[in-house]
């Protein structure tokens, strides 16, 4: 599954755009970051409710496929201007990281 | 004329509901004489009202009291703040409030919220849930309580749990920050080899106590007077201030 593929399945909102028609290989979802430095690999989607702008440089570093900013939280202005600048995809959700979570998994993308 | 004074800027009073009943102001003094600590912040969960009391319990003792709070942002990091006064440290308590959720604190859950006098004897009791995050950002808290004139050491980094490190991966370039803080039995050497995102920050070694004999004697200034400016002075190095852990 695609990026966009998956966006639009998740219906889940773009707060910036990357590669879009990349391919997700496997997920992770946790709010610490120092546990998605340690696990998370490229090309996995990454569900958290931090909004923070280092979510970005986390997400640059390791190469994500995306980050997917759960329950609604909007993330700072500097957020995602630097999502933007490093094309990071960041997307946003209004559900829980558990349904998020649950629906992703149901779409075929697995914990690696 | 330099002094060398062992610090801990970390502890807690009966006002935050995981300390132990002992960590009352006349307690706190007297096991600072014992270690011959010579500056004291007193660091309460996103609150400040026994400050005063423990300035008070100091007169005398040749102890500088720092008045401060351990705040909690939204990202969930622990955050000491530190300030030179009572007045300071109310002001940034205000803030703080108000970016609280409107919650009480469930005694039975999280312990009481004692406020005291200098004597230790009980004036009322805080209601509102202390042990909560904030809706500030870490970037709010810095530059608030900065605004006021104050310092901000993130907390424990070295521990897995409300630490920026932890939490966010490493420090934001240009967070303004004054250093960092090791947990009470850190060594540095293995911290820098384990986190080399914490180098190149000037480092503490705080008690972050809940009972008297979890307060420390680790780290010690090199600065002109016990003030916020100075200890920052001493993180950075600066102006011939220094700061060293034993």
């Amino acid at each position: 599954m695609t990026v966009e593929e998956m966006m639009n399945r998740l219906g889940l909102q773009v707060f910036a755009a990357g590669e879009m028609e990349r391919d997700v290989t496997a997920g992770y979802a946790s709010d610490l970051l120092s546990c998605v430095m340690a696990k998370a690999q490229a090309g996995y989607v990454w569900v958290t409710l931090q909004a923070h702008p280092n979510v970005i440089a986390v997400a640059s570093l390791l190469d994500l496929a995306a980050v997917i900013v759960s329950e609604g939280v909007k993330p700072d202005l500097d957020t995602i201007a630097r999502a933007q600048e490093n094309e990071v995809t960041l997307l946003g959700s209004a559900q829980t990281t558990f349904t998020v979570v649950g629906r992703l998994s149901a779409a075929g993308v697995t914990g690696g | 004329m330099w002094r060398y004074l062992l610090a801990d800027l970390h502890l807690h009073t009966v006002l935050s509901p995981c300390a132990e009943v002992e960590m009352i102001p006349p307690l706190i003094i007297r096991r600072a004489r014992e270690l011959g600590l010579e500056i004291i912040a007193v660091t309460d969960h996103n609150a400040a009202h026994n400050v005063a009391a423990v300035v008070e319990a100091a007169a005398g003792a040749g102890i500088t009291v720092l008045p401060g709070m351990e705040a909690q942002s939204r990202e969930e990091v622990h955050l000491v703040c530190l300030f030179d006064t009572v007045e300071q440290a109310l002001a940034w308590q205000e803030r703080i409030f108000a970016a609280l959720p409107d919650r009480e604190n469930d005694e039975d859950f999280f312990g009481a919220q004692f406020v005291v006098d200098a004597t230790g004897d009980y004036l009322y009791t805080e209601k509102r849930l202390l042990s909560v995050a904030t809706a500030l950002s870490m970037e709010e808290v810095v530059a608030g309580v900065r605004a006021l004139g104050g310092i901000v050491l993130p907390a424990h980094v070295d521990r897995p749990s409300f630490s920026l490190i932890a939490n966010l991966g490493f420090v934001p370039p240009g967070l303004p920050i004054a250093g960092l803080e090791l947990s009470r039995c850190a060594e540095p050497a293995e911290v820098a080899q384990r986190l080399p995102q914490t180098a190149g920050y000037g480092q503490v070694v705080s008690g972050d106590a809940h009972r008297l004999e979890e307060m420390t004697a680790r780290t010690m200034f090199k600065v002109q007077a016990p003030t916020v400016a100075e200890l920052a002075l001493a993180l950075a190095g600066q102006d011939g201030r220094r700061v060293e852990i034993t």
